[in-house]
């Protein structure tokens, strides 16, 4: 098992940031390398040079709403983004990051609570958030068991390998 | 305590007993649903990762209904690709190109009883509640693991409930209810939730209509859109199955996050404006804009319900000049019926153009895309931005009488205004 609790600084972004700025259509066949460095660049064109993995986006509501394309995802955790906060998430991109192995906690009233640059502190099990810069604290929806076992495995092809006894 | 639609499918899928919203299961998968825009991707998946087989052929579907027929030599590669891999894996429920759209296919070749759980690697799978069952899209990796397994994860949702009332005047559509429904509530509105449409006005829906509601209840974000089985249901399986269906639903004391009471007596056409499909009013604030496309068909309302509806409004006239008006039936079945019934001569006549059965230009793949600058008005479920061609092209969504009385006049036409000057 990995560990449940992440700490990283804080990346922050707006409410309905789509599957389309997360992984633009024009780079949509292009290899995982080439699309991890368009990444939200119409909205914030620094963010992809300056992120550091471990690294987690702070976000506000319907995160990751359009297409059901697992490619969104799969671009932040190519980018080492260790977790995504949300006020909430949409429901398929949730899905997919579990899926790939990205985590995602759904926590109200997170957006408002983080400054960018802020350090945050998680704790996956229990859904508990903390600022540390200001130390305030936030209670999110805890990932269930189920889910955190997937996280750790690496995602569900993992899972899959690991079932199948490759 | 009582359960609610979508708690009692997956109660059933995961062997409980009772299961109550916010829980965690992992269920078993009634059907799983793949189309050519994924499907290949999938299987390749499958086979990386070491697996063989599907957890079960015959609970398995593909069908070819994005790119039809193949636009370019690259589709056509794809669409090999997955003929050898459905071969290969003993899949024997495969549409090939031309049979028609995936989720009109489900339903219609008898795929799909109440209460099943459905996945596909497709946002409109939710189609599947218009007969009661639990149908949700899924991303490429879920699909893969749910292939190889027969299992997937998931979370109970709560349910949302519309009680619907009142008659539909006339002219106006169940489509138009749920565009309202989408304006009125937002696209968000269901995130994580599962829709339930009852009361009165539900009952005397057809199968057709709840189909086009469960289609777009996606498009208010939700991971279920249901109806309970009942006669209705009973009949059309009868007729598309073998086999009727017994009364299927939530338990009266069941609980809901909302329960919204709504008539429908007084509701006027609804179209969704460019670019969102929470963008929506009545068709009386938009009259009179002029049109270059107008498109009837994919998975909300190519059926022969709504091909009627248009031959009825274009019966013995001519659209506008300077107006294409494209109509794909949503399945071979539905073009056949058009044929037998002499619908098809009625469009045609008319002045429409009829393409092959499959989804068409709706998602902006090939067949009758727009140029920079040009307003289209159709049938199907999404607007946004590019959706159909150029991202300088104006999209409005609206039911089948009033795409095809826009036809009609070359620009935005309340269908009632046909009927008064007909009067
Ligand atoms: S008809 Fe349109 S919405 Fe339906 S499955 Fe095809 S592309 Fe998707």
């Amino acid at each position: 098992m990995t560990n449940d609790v992440l700490t990283g600084r804080v990346w922050r972004f707006d409410h309905d940031i789509s599957t389309d700025l997360l992984s633009p259509g024009a780079y949509a066949v292009d290899p995982v390398e080439v699309r991890k460095q368009h990444v939200l660049e119409s909205v914030n064109p620094e963010f992809v040079s300056a992120v550091s993995p471990g690294d987690v986006l702070v976000v506000g509501r319907n995160f990751g709403c359009g297409s059901s394309r697992e490619t969104a995802a799969e671009n932040l955790k190519a980018l080492g983004i260790a977790c995504v906060v949300a006020e909430s998430l949409a429901r398929i991109f949730m899905r997919n990051a579990i899926a790939l192995g990205l985590p995602v906690v759904v926590c109200p009233g997170v957006h408002d609570s983080f400054a960018e640059g802020d350090t945050i502190e998680i704790d996956l099990a229990s859904g508990r958030i903390v600022n540390v810069d200001s130390g305030v604290q936030l209670q999110g929806d805890s990932l269930p068991r189920e889910m955190r076992e997937i996280l750790a495995a690496g995602g569900i092809l993992a899972v899959l390998k690991e079932q199948a006894g490759g | 305590m009582g359960m609610t639609h979508s708690e009692k499918i997956l109660a059933a899928a995961s062997g409980r007993q009772e299961v109550s919203a916010g829980e965690f299961v992992v269920a078993d998968i009634d059907l799983a649903l793949l189309h050519d825009i994924f499907a290949a991707q999938v299987f390749d998946l499958l086979q990386e990762v070491g697996v063989d087989g599907v957890f079960d052929p015959d609970k398995t579907v593909v069908v070819i209904d994005h790119l039809v027929p193949a636009p370019s030599a690259a589709a056509a590669a794809v669409h090999q690709k997955i003929r050898s891999h459905v071969a290969r894996l003993g899949i024997n429920a495969f549409y090939d190109a031309g049979e028609g759209i995936c989720h009109q296919l489900l339903p219609e070749q008898g795929h799909v009883r109440p209460g099943m759980l459905i996945v596909g690697t497709d946002s409109h799978t939710t189609t599947h509640g218009a007969l009661g069952a639990g149908g949700t899209g899924i991303g490429t990796s879920d699909m893969v693991y749910a292939l190889a397994t027969g299992r997937l994860w998931f979370r109970v949702p709560e349910t949302i409930r519309f009680e619907l009332t009142g008659d539909l005047q006339p002219g106006v559509s169940w489509k138009d209810v749920i565009l309202y429904l989408g304006g009125r509530f937002g696209s968000d509105a269901a995130q994580y939730r599962a829709m339930e449409f009852g009361g009165p006005a539900v009952r005397t829906a057809d199968m057709s209509s709840r189909l086009t509601v469960a289609n777009m209840a996606v498009e208010m974000g939700a991971k279920f859109g249901l109806f309970a089985a009942d006669e209705v249901t009973d009949a059309y399986l009868t007729e598309h199955g073998g086999t009727g269906a017994a009364a299927f639903g939530p338990d009266p004391d069941a609980q809901y996050v909302a329960v919204h009471e709504i008539s429908l007596s007084e509701l006027p056409p609804q179209v969704a404006l460019p670019n969102e499909v929470d963008r929506v009013g009545s068709i009386e604030d938009v009259e009179g804009l002029a049109i270059n496309q107008a498109f009837i068909g994919s998975c909300t309302n190519g059926r022969i319900e709504d091909l009627q509806a248009a031959a009825e409004v274009l019966s013995g006239k001519h659209i506008a000049p300077g107006v294409r008006l494209l109509v794909v039936p949503a399945s071979r079945q539905i073009l056949q019926e058009a044929l037998k019934t002499g619908v098809l001569a009625t469009l045609v006549d008319a002045g429409a153009s009829v393409l092959t059965p499959g989804c068409g230009p709706c998602f902006g793949g090939h067949g009758g895309l727009l140029g920079p600058g040009e307003r289209c008005i159709g049938t199907h479920n999404r607007n946004f931005i590019g959706r159909m061609g150029s991202a300088d092209a104006e999209i409005y969504l609206g039911s089948p009488a009033t795409v095809a009385a826009s036809a009609l006049r070359g620009r935005l036409t309340d269908p009632r205004q046909l009927e008064a000057d007909n009067d």
